[in-house]
């Protein structure tokens, strides 16, 4: 069936509320008006308002209802409109919801499940920009998912739901649109591993989310050039899928990183870091990565175009390391 | 509480009134023995005791039921003995030990125990009030009575989650009863310097919330007003929220100089002990034996001597368990 990534999230939350009678969804403005990037439109209407539950502008107070209402044996679905405004909200995360298990010796499981919107390139500006994954992807405690697929977008929500943890689902603004094919009994998919998006033994281009598609743009234009470059979908940004990321590096001998995130601390240098660590001597160049610039991302579309790893960037990068070393 | 009012609860059922001053006597005995044990380097990071406002957890916790949740702050000691988590396993956990109620990874601000549903012991202030507005948000779409109490300091209304939890609370109509333990500072910040309306109810109620304030050196007054309170919360008419009206009579921690307020203030405070001022109730009224208050005190220090005994025996958890508990331990399908 033709569907969108915005749809697909939307059949994923109907379907979880059909299934399980504790499963409610919760935000700011996922009622009445459908939602801020209308992924719940028409479910108020489906499942009435005190499933589909708008709260007032109170990002720590709705979070921390949810990872209350989790403790209290409900499978919430948390809407934060965007990653932005999960600031607010980060003590809750960080504080309750990563920490109580541990905190109570293995009392209390927080299973809740929080969904936002990240990243830029909608000309939205400095505080509406953006890709805080990789620092969420920090924090032990929580699970960090990162669909960037029609399948992963149908599918990772319910296996999320199932996880008797906290799981943050980062859903990448650009994708909301993205139109293609599902299979009519797309379902639940597994959160545990990356997957090879394409197949290739030049080099390893490392991705995930928002910035999948512009690694995929770029493995097309390089295979133009005779580069033959395998992608990686991380998918889950915590755990990290260390065995996958280090098969492809055994088998294309260089790899590039790509993430949104800024360079400094991201998680583009936490994967860098596993794979010298792990398979330094399978190197035959550095890793190199493509991440944003180190700037609030701006509003002008040129700026803000700079400032974004590109398909561009990322050929430039893969060229490099494919023309650099042995 | 009058005076007359005093008389009339201890004339009715005297012996309830001897158990709720056994209860603020367990939670000095306990706090007391934290600061020897803090002294003696047995227990280690942040300590803070609940000395002066026992008659706060004696009050409200007689007044809810086993079903209901409570969940508190860091200074959350006599809540939980009071909750009926045993003191070896609270003493246990202040040692760091594994036969403490969180085998040793919480400490003295993260008690919590999930049989008698006691939810922490958070060291964040007001980091706990969005949680008790959640559990209570669980039990209403779940169509049960229970109720869920969140206790409080006073330093905590000038945080946003205060406000955003209250309003939710009151916008839902959630089962949650408020206390918040109003000792007059924040570490060193008195409230009229932190607050520019110091009425604590006054400002709750603006929410649209029934709040009260009550004298939390009376056991016997918040008892009756929490039980009020709690039965109100249960038939369904929304949450409530008292401010009790307290004194801490140490310091904040045991890092604290006191430099921030006058040893007469805490020494006008201490004439109205809540255990001095129950006490010498109950013997006005014929109802406290000398024999009968060093049996009381017998028995509590026997529970709390072997409370360190228990802790002092306790073993240490083995590190390779560490990381055990950060995720949930899922048996293999
Ligand atoms: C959000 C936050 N800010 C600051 C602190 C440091 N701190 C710990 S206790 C405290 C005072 C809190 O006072 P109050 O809420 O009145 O409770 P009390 O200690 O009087 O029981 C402060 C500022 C903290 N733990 N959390
Ligand atoms: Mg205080």
């Amino acid at each position: 069936m033709k569907t969108t990534y915005r749809e697909a999230m939307r059949a994923a939350i109907r379907e979880a509320m059909q299934k399980d009678d504790r499963v409610f969804l919760m935000g700011e403005d996922v009622g009445r008006y459908g939602g801020g990037f209308a992924v719940s439109l028409g479910l108020l209407e489906e499942f009435g308002p005190v499933r589909i539950r708008d709260t007032p502008l109170s990002e720590a107070g709705f979070v921390g209802a949810g990872i209350g209402a989790a403790l209290g044996g409900m499978r919430p679905i948390i809407e934060i409109m965007t990653v932005n405004f999960s600031l607010l909200a980060l003590d809750q995360i960080m504080n309750n919801a990563a920490t109580l298990l541990h905190m109570s010796g293995g009392q209390f499981n927080v299973p809740v499940v929080i969904r936002m919107t990240t990243g830029g390139g909608r000309q939205l500006a400095a505080q509406h920009s953006h890709s805080l994954e990789g620092w969420l992807a920090h924090i032990p405690g929580l699970r960090i998912l990162t669909p960037a697929t029609l399948e992963d977008a149908r599918g990772m929500l319910w296996t999320a739901l199932e996880d008797p943890d906290p799981v943050l689902i980062f859903e990448h603004g650009s994708l909301y649109n993205v139109s293609g094919e599902l299979a009519d009994d797309a379902g639940s998919v597994d959160i545990d591993h990356a997957v090879v998006r394409r197949e290739g033994a030049g080099l390893s281009i490392i991705t995930y989310g928002g910035t999948l598609s512009t690694a995929l743009e770029a493995a097309e234009t390089l295979s133009g050039e005779g580069i033959d470059a395998e992608v990686i979908d991380l998918r889950t940004l915590r755990p990290l899928d260390d065995a996958a990321i280090l098969a492809s590096v055994a088998k294309t001998h260089r790899a590039v990183v790509v993430d949104e995130g800024w360079r400094s601390g991201g998680i583009s240098a936490e994967i860098s870091a596993r794979i010298t660590e792990s398979a330094f001597y399978d190197l035959d160049v550095p890793v190199t990565r493509v991440c944003s610039a180190e700037v609030p991302i701006p509003y002008a579309r040129h700026l803000e175009q700079t400032s974004l790893p590109s398909s561009e960037r990322v050929c430039a990068a893969a060229r490099e390391v494919v023309g650099a070393g042995g | 509480m009058t005076d007359e009012q005093t008389a009339a609860a201890i004339v009715s059922d005297p012996e309830h009134v001897r158990y709720l001053l056994r209860q603020m006597v367990r939670v000095r005995r306990l706090e007391e023995a934290c600061v020897e044990q803090y002294s003696a380097a047995k227990i280690r990071g942040f300590l803070h005791v609940y000395i002066g406002e026992e008659a706060v957890a004696a009050g409200v916790m007689s007044a809810i039921g086993p079903d209901d949740a409570v969940v508190a702050t860091y200074r959350e000691h006599g809540h939980a003995l009071l909750r009926g988590v045993a003191a070896n396993a609270i003493m246990a956990e202040m040692y760091g030990h594994a036969e403490g109620c969180c085998r040793g990874r919480g400490g003295s601000m993260h008690l919590f125990d999930a049989a008698t549903r006691f939810y922490g012991g958070n060291a964040i202030v007001a980091g706990g009030l969005p949680l008790a507005v959640g559990l209570a948000l669980a039990d209403k779409m779940s169509g049960r009575d229970r109720v869920t109490v969140c206790f409080f300091g006073e330093g905590a209304v000038a945080e946003g989650e205060f406000h955003e939890s209250i309003n939710l609370a009151a916008l839902w109509d959630l089962p949650v009863l408020f206390c918040c333990e109003n000792n007059l500072y924040a570490m060193g910040t008195a409230l009229d310097r932190s607050e520019s309306q110091t009425d604590i109810a006054l400002k709750a109620s603006g929410y649209a919330i029934a709040s009260w304030t009550v004298d939390g050196m009376n056991v016997l007054a918040v008892e009756e007003s929490a039980r009020r309170a709690i039965d109100a919360v249960r038939a369904g008419a929304g949450p409530h929220f008292l401010e009790l009206r307290t004194y801490r009579f140490r310091a904040h921690s045991m890092f604290d100089p006191e430099r921030y307020r006058e040893k007469t203030e805490v020494e006008r405070w201490m004439e109205r002990d809540p255990i001095q001022s129950l006490r010498s109730a109950l013997e006005t009224h014929g109802q406290l034996s000398a024999d009968q208050w060093s049996a009381l005190q017998r028995g509590v220090d026997e529970e709390i001597q072997a409370a360190i005994t228990f802790a002092e025996n306790g073993t240490l958890e083995p590190v390779e368990e560490l990381t055990r508990f950060v995720y949930s331990e899922r048996t293999a399908p």
